[in-house]
């Protein structure tokens, strides 16, 4: 039996609330954005219904610990496939022992659940540690970025925090969406952006006058810091994997 | 072409900037957590708990703050220094301001963490500590700067300077260099270790009299909330790994230092009383001596199992936890799901956090194989030191030695230069 849900953390909520309801046996999860019907599988497709996933989640709450109920959302954050039929059974798990459940590491759900989270929570720690804002003549910091899981919701009160006297966008290019905070709220906006522009690396017409500047000086800086003597180009590249390198200023051959 | 007119004007910032970044690359500390700092009056940056790690170097290490002198011109002549007075190179020094403009551009860019501030000394000790902590000042109070700032405690200067510096700083440390008295009188006859122990001391009594305070006064200033360090400088001199290692553990102890750092030697003269210019820094050892420090810290080993008369000095060719394993075989194979976690995490393979995750997983049923390798030990090496639900049962009794063959055979480790060739029949 397969359940169909939106992709949404609701959908994911409301199946786990139907399953309860209709108890239809095993069934696999599967988001709606990659679903094929098979010949011979039944299918359910579950309506996101706000009532029944604020129930379920409320159920969690109570039977599970805050630093859990993280690491579910961030799993269902991995937007990958496999984590959604395990956040399912996770819950089921969850639902059907005693409180505490959550520490059997012999389960092959938790287990999952805690890879999940931990990736996704890395990919988190990168961005905060690799997005390089640039300046704009109107004195807008801007990053543009390309994250491997939906880490936003995540990262934005570590920015609003620690920027909170100069204005900022941080822009999934991937996903087409960003953060924009305006020295009193962050709030999610939509670019639409003029074809052929470099989108990660705006042009230096629209920089602030002295952005080159710093983006030099950091370059500079960067160069003095390394240690000839002690190369260890296996070891960079496993804390700066390549794919992050499009974000740094360092990086950058001009 | 357009060149930013700021470019031009500012070839002697970016001088500046490489002279005096590439002299303070040798301190290593990288740390930018242990503060809680918060960004509470609208001004800019706040700390992060565990610190963060903007970039890292060719080389492999961390870079999270703008690490600098103020300036590299020093009275003093110590040989391991590439600043020393009596070498000829390029010296330079910032402006208070300079330094502030840097810090506060970098960090708006998420650059950096914040400030790793150093200095020469330059005229004497109070001169230089006064200017450091003008600095220090500066961000704090006019610029409301709330990141980290790391600064390094000039030894000899007064104790009213450090105990003003400690208010705006929040870690401050001070190098003992070389891990003895004789080895630093060698080297630096100006410098001793009491200069060192002095400042080190009356930071710590500050802090444990600032936290004594807050229990009874609620709004007591913050004091260096993330503690102090130090460092010591691997391979210059002839000591052994007991010697340094020593050295760490009674500083960590006296003190309540968060960390100690070794930093192997890079050769900059051809002076031969120490290792010569184009010698390769010992990079194993020292990450074998981290590898000691944190079983210390993290594991319950106390320094003396580890390093003691009959062992003066690390194994080579495998970690400090497998060695003291292999001459401790009395105490294995450990039963993963009855031992307790002390000596479950004296198990070569497991960490700490597999350990965490054996513990809370074995209430609910006795732990296979499977089960181990899902959690993330590395089985291959704790095999032989462990049995579970599931173990195979084991017809011979191997002894350390041959054990550690086996690992070694078997071992992926980018120290293994030469193939180990041996087959073991049994």
């Amino acid at each position: 039996m397969i359940y169909i849900f939106d992709g949404s953390l609701a959908g994911l909520l409301t199946a786990i609330f139907e399953w309860f309801e209709h108890k239809p046996g095993k069934v696999t999860l599967k988001s709606i954005s990659l679903f094929q019907p098979e010949a011979f599988a039944e299918s359910f497709t579950v309506i996101t219904d706000a009532e029944k996933s604020d129930r379920v989640w409320a159920g969690l709450q109570k039977k599970i610990k805050k630093d859990w109920l993280r690491k579910f959302y961030c799993s269902y954050l991995s937007e990958i496939p496999e984590a959604y039929n395990h956040l399912f059974y996770f819950a089921v798990y969850i639902f059907q022992n005693e409180s505490g459940a959550e520490n059997n590491y012999g389960n092959e759900h938790v287990i999952a659940l805690a890879k999940y989270a931990k990736s996704v929570e890395r990919e988190k720690h990168r961005m905060e540690a690799f997005i390089r804002f640039q300046k704009t003549g109107d004195g807008m910091f801007y990053a543009g970025v390309d994250p491997d899981f939906n880490v936003l919701p995540l990262i934005s009160n570590h920015f609003k925090n620690r920027y909170a006297d100069q204005q900022w966008i941080i822009y999934d290019l991937k996903r087409k969406y960003g953060l924009y905070y305006n020295l009193n709220a962050v709030e999610e906006i939509t670019i639409s952006f003029e074809k052929n522009v470099n989108k990660a690396n705006p042009a230096s017409i629209l920089m602030d006058e002295k952005e080159e500047l710093y983006s030099v000086l950091w370059k500079d800086y960067f160069k003095s810091t390394n240690i000839v003597a002690r190369k260890n180009t296996k070891l960079h590249i496993q804390h700066v994997p390549k794919r992050y390198w499009k974000y740094l200023t360092e990086k950058q051959l001009s | 072409m357009f060149v930013s007119k700021f470019l031009c004007m500012s070839d002697r910032i970016r001088e500046k900037l490489s002279i005096l970044a590439d002299a303070a690359k040798y301190d290593v500390s990288c740390s930018s957590s242990g503060s809680n700092r918060k960004n509470d009056n609208k001004g800019l940056g706040n700390g992060h708990s565990s610190g963060i790690c903007h970039t890292y170097t060719e080389d492999g290490r961390c870079v999270s703050l703008l690490k600098i002198l103020l300036t590299n011109h020093c009275i003093y002549d110590c040989l391991f220094c590439v600043s020393r007075r009596s070498n000829d190179i390029k010296r330079a020094a910032f402006t208070v301001d300079e330094v502030v403009d840097l810090t506060m551009n970098f960090y708006r860019r998420n650059y950096i963490e914040g400030l790793f501030l150093s200095s020469g000394i330059f005229k004497n000790a109070d001169f230089t500590m006064e200017r450091l902590l003008l600095v220090c000042k500066k961000l704090r109070l006019e610029h409301k700067y709330n990141g980290y700032i790391h600064l390094k405690t000039i030894p000899g200067a007064s104790e009213d300077l450090i105990r003003e510096a400690g208010l705006y700083a929040d870690r401050m440390s001070i190098n003992l260099e070389m891990p003895t008295e004789a080895g630093l009188k060698l080297l630096a006859p100006e410098k001793n270790h009491e200069d060192v122990i002095k400042p080190l001391d009356f930071v710590n009594k500050q802090m444990i009299q600032l936290t004594e305070e807050k229990k009874l006064i609620k709004h007591t200033p913050k004091f260096v909330p993330a503690g102090q360090s130090t460092q010591m400088v691997i391979g210059a001199t002839p000591e052994s790994d007991k010697d340094i290692m020593y050295t760490a553990n009674a500083f960590y102890k006296n003190f309540a230092l968060k960390r100690v750092y070794y930093s192997g030697y890079v050769p900059i003269s051809n002076d031969t009383r120490m290792p010569v210019l184009g010698t390769q820094p010992p990079l194993l050892r020292e990450n074998r001596l981290y590898q000691t420090d944190w079983l210390m810290r993290f594991y319950g080993f106390k320094v003396q199992e580890i390093l003691n008369d009959a062992n003066p000095n690390l194994d080579v060719d495998i970690d400090p936890k497998l060695s003291w394993a292999i001459r401790n075989m009395q105490h294995f194979p450990v039963d993963i799901n009855t031992s307790d976690y002390k000596m479950i995490l004296r198990i070569p393979g497991i960490g700490v956090m597999s350990a965490q995750k054996i513990v809370q997983a074995r209430k609910f049923g006795k732990l296979r194989i499977d089960q181990l390798k899902k959690i993330g030990v590395s089985y291959n090496r704790a095999k032989h030191f462990i049995v579970c639900a599931d173990s195979p049962y084991q017809l011979r009794d191997y002894q350390g030695t041959q054990i550690k063959a086996f690992i070694l055979a078997e071992s992926q480790s980018k120290y293994l230069k030469t193939d180990n060739n041996q087959m073991l029949l049994f």
